[in-house]
């Protein structure tokens, strides 16, 4: 295994939704795939892959464990959602919020996973309320800081207020990679063009997110060259991107539970073509980061209509680079 | 995200009961990276040759069990997961003529961190066996 003073590389079965959701891998294909590629940090989204979640039945359990010892996996990270608007009519109180947390909890612990990633908005309050439980069954609870948001958010500002004050080690965030683009995703400006946008419309959209120029305005802007609703529609797509800058890491070292590698092209060079891993990697190593980095493709969605989507090219690309950024041998 | 699988041509057919076509039924996937309890699968818009196929007349199998679409709202701990086909069945007497149809379908989802929640669409002509 891994030295533990080192950051260690897994993936997110979020990674292999395509081949999962066409029924062309099962749970268990996927992470035979991952064990020859010689991946073996787990983290799994409960309502994807884990049948009738959070009621898990006994039956998961025993073929859960079964294949983490036959293909040497570690399970590492659960991702958990809050559907408070369930019910008709109404939000869920306070407390079912709470016990929705801790259900969560309960299956992070029998899945042996130690990292919940909280959905982003999750009241801070409701995570200060399940910290205690969290900490009883050894499972971290972190918050994902997700583009638009990024470190000086208030929502996250609100979070490490209430952190401070609990001062429950079981709190903190898993920063999703997706905030450090740099360059717009190639993979979703073409399809654009495929769908019918005009090339030229395409390029002022992208050239205003890379320049960091004219985004907030970048519909005014489309529509002065004649765009259409739809185009007018997408160009809004590069608001919701971020590219924060890495070096804040740093000053949140100690709330660091689990890394989303977010990513959407990996290139056959080992690059990602918008987030520049070389970059972020290394202030995690320096922040003193000793958990998982851990895959979490999602260019599928841009491409299935006209390329095969290649979701183990993609990840093997991704831990290539990490393997070079993180000096393996 | 997964818009253009929502409509599963494969499961398209005129369906019996006592000898008599009583609807027909479709295949339909919905657009979104994990299952859902069914309280959040939200309006189910589906149009066959333009007309709009009225709420009353729809219920959908999911997990081996069939729900009228007008009570999925009253169902928050029966699931629709991942990828999974529901069977969509329509009240239409007689059923749809053997050949091609063209089905439209939007699915809005009310997803929690989502203002709003979102939709997905998909578009298919199918052919409907005689």
């Amino acid at each position: 295994m891994s030295d533990s003073n080192k950051i260690k590389r897994g993936v997110s079965l979020y990674s292999f939704q395509e081949e999962y959701f066409l029924r062309k891998m099962t749970l268990e294909d996927i992470l035979a795939a991952l064990a020859d590629m010689g991946i073996h940090g787990i983290e799994i989204i409960g309502d994807q892959m884990i049948p009738g979640y959070p009621d898990v039945t006994p039956a998961f359990y025993d073929n859960w464990h079964k294949w983490l010892a036959k293909y040497n996996h570690t399970p590492v990270c659960l991702d958990m959602f809050l559907d408070w608007n369930k019910f008709d009519g109404r939000v869920m109180t306070f407390d079912e919020k709470v016990e929705s947390v801790k259900s969560d909890i309960r299956v992070a612990h029998e899945l042996g996973c130690t990292v919940i990633r909280v959905i982003s908005k999750t009241e801070p309050e409701v995570l200060a309320a399940s910290a205690e439980y969290a900490e009883k069954h050894n499972v971290r609870l972190g918050v994902e800081i997700h583009s638009p948001m990024h470190f000086d958010h208030p929502y996250i500002q609100s979070l490490i207020d209430i952190y401070e004050k609990t001062k429950s080690p079981y709190l903190g965030f898993v920063p999703d990679m997706g905030i450090f683009v740099r360059r717009f995703p190639r993979v979703i400006w073409e399809r654009w063009v495929r769908d019918g946008m005009r090339p030229e419309i395409a390029a002022e959209i992208v050239k205003a997110y890379d320049t960091h120029t004219g985004v907030a305005e970048i519909a005014e802007t489309v529509k002065a060259m004649g765009g259409t609703a739809r185009e007018i529609g997408a160009s809004h797509t590069i608001q919701h991107f971020v590219d924060a800058n890495p070096k804040r890491i740093l000053d949140y070292s100690k709330y660091l539970f689990h890394i989303h590698a977010k990513f959407y092209e990996m290139l056959p060079n080992y690059r990602e073509y918008s987030i520049p891993y070389e970059e972020v990697v290394p202030i995690f190593d320096q922040a003193g980061f000793n958990g998982y980095i851990s895959s979490e493709y999602e260019g599928n969605r841009h491409i299935q209509d006209a390329f095969e989507v290649d979701s183990r090219e993609q990840v093997r690309r991704q831990h290539e680079m990490f393997k070079e950024l993180l000096h393996e041998a | 995200m997964f818009d253009r699988y929502m409509i599963v041509g494969e499961e398209f057919k005129n369906v019996k009961s006592g000898g008599e076509v009583t609807g027909f039924q479709l295949g339909l996937r919905l657009p979104y990276y994990r299952g859902v309890v069914l309280s959040l699968v939200g309006d189910m818009v589906i149009k066959v040759d333009g007309e709009q196929v009225p709420l009353e007349d729809m219920s959908v199998t999911v997990g081996g069990k069939t729900f009228p679409l007008s009570g999925l709202v009253k169902e928050t701990v029966s699931k629709w997961e991942f990828g999974d086909i529901g069977i969509l069945t329509v009240k239409k007497p007689g059923g749809l003529k053997p050949g091609e149809h063209k089905v439209e379908y939007s699915q809005h989802m009310k997803i929690s961190y989502v203002p709003n929640g979102f939709w997905g669409s998909d578009e298919k002509t199918l052919h409907l066996a005689a």
